[in-house]
């Protein structure tokens, strides 16, 4: 075409494409009303998303056992944990509305299963030292995932990982006291702690995701800067920062591989069923009908609510 | 009348002295909501005094474009500097 609007628009194009890769290769953030390609909007779009509703679906396996906290104490701690992950939520939701994604349609996504969240979530918490295996080792696990976004190339999602890292210490940390004070208790309450660790250990290796030699679209993220390492190298230093707070807490991680190698300076570790994670993730965990029911009806029965609020807004004119 | 509640983006004042900072965004079905809402979602440690917060849509902005012409006036102007101003070493307090 010889129209000159349209070649207008080739060297737009071109003058923003140049320009994006100028910021990532500067290591400088890309923010909202940049040019961006459309493969680096829908990358982030889907991974904001999807840990948005980790969050989200993350309330409900610890917000089960708030009317059953054995103290005043650990239900206030608990119900305020739950209280940052539904912010965490809702920071990430509104970095995903930066890009122009529709909130409303998020959460549809996540109802009819388009849109995905941590496969962890899809297990359940059977006992209260649940609750503190969680908080210190799915909660650190999300930690070493977590605390490189807050330098990812994307400049609302980098800050909104900002303030989520600040709060999920108090989360981990919650976690490792509220076990460190079983394992002083009684032999059933040590027991409780044990099993506990021995069904979330594999699941929470597997939230690092599949091994970097079958995670397709992991170099495209890392030479975007969206990711700044690779899903071996955060779940090696997970293992690494792991093992010795296990030593210090008196439990044995159920792993017969795991042992200290002092050439390569690091723990070897066995491999995760992998098969396992993609069942889950595909919907065949222990609880993900549960999950998404659970979110759905909450959902629906808010409903009354939110159009009562438009409804009172509307009325005085705003 | 719109199934979504609207956008709102939240400034918050950290501690008397400081200027209000944008801080994020959140839904809500008007500024009283908007406010509450911000309140519980970004002060739950304490981290604001004073919460602004303003309809999405009523914000104007610049384009992103760092090298717009719109920034252009300030770009030639040194002399708006201190540091372009040479004046004898042994002057003091200047």
């Amino acid at each position: 075409m010889v129209d000159g609007r349209r070649h207008g628009d080739d060297e737009e194009f071109a003058e923003g494409r140049a320009r994006f890769e100028e910021t990532i290769a500067a290591d400088r953030r890309v923010e909202p009303r940049d040019w961006m390609p459309e493969a680096y909007r829908a990358t982030l779009v889907r991974q904001i998303a999807q840990h948005a509703h980790s969050e989200i679906i993350g309330m409900q396996p610890e917000g089960e056992w708030i009317t059953r906290a054995p103290s005043l104490r650990r239900k206030a701690i608990l119900w305020a944990k739950v209280q940052d992950e539904a912010g965490h939520g809702l920071y990430l939701y509104g970095a995903a509305e930066t890009l122009g994604a529709d909130r409303a349609e998020l959460t549809r996504a996540l109802l009819e299963g388009r849109q995905k969240y941590s496969s962890i979530f899809n297990y359940p918490t059977l006992t209260f030292a649940d609750v503190g295996v969680i908080g210190w080792l799915v909660d650190g696990a999300a930690i070493c995932n977590q605390v490189p976004l807050c330098r990812t190339s994307y400049g609302p999602y980098a800050r909104a990982m900002v303030r989520v890292c600040k709060e999920e210490s108090f989360h981990q940390r919650q976690g490792f006291e509220l076990l460190w004070t079983m394992v002083r208790g009684t032999e059933a309450q040590r027991a409780m702690v044990q099993d506990a660790v021995d069904r979330w250990w594999w699941p929470t290796l597997m939230m690092f995701g599949p091994p970097d030699a079958a995670s397709p679209n992991s170099a495209r993220s890392m030479a975007w800067r969206v990711k700044r390492h690779s899903n071996d190298e955060l779940r090696q230093r997970f293992v690494d920062m792991t093992v010795p707070q296990a030593e210090r807490l008196g439990v044995t991680l159920p792993d017969e591989r795991l042992r200290w190698n002092p050439e390569r300076g690091h723990y070897d570790f066995g491999a995760p069923d992998f098969a396992e994670l993609a069942r889950v993730i595909a919907g065949d965990g222990p609880c993900n009908a549960e999950r998404v029911r659970r979110r759905a009806a909450a959902h629906e029965e808010g409903a009354w609510v939110r159009a009562a609020a438009r409804a009172h807004a509307a009325r005085r004119g705003e | 009348m719109a199934e979504e509640w609207p956008l709102f983006e939240v400034f918050l004042r950290g501690r008397r002295g400081l200027n209000h900072v944008h801080v994020g965004s959140l839904r809500a079905a008007d500024a009283r909501m908007a406010l509450t809402h911000a309140r519980d979602l970004y002060t739950r440690r304490n981290e604001g005094v004073s919460i602004w917060v303003v309809r999405s849509a009523d914000v104007t902005a610049s384009s992103p474009d760092e090298r717009d012409p719109f920034f252009e006036p300030s770009g030639d102007k040194v002399y708006r500097h201190p540091t372009f101003y040479d004046i004898p070493d042994d002057v003091p307090h200047i």
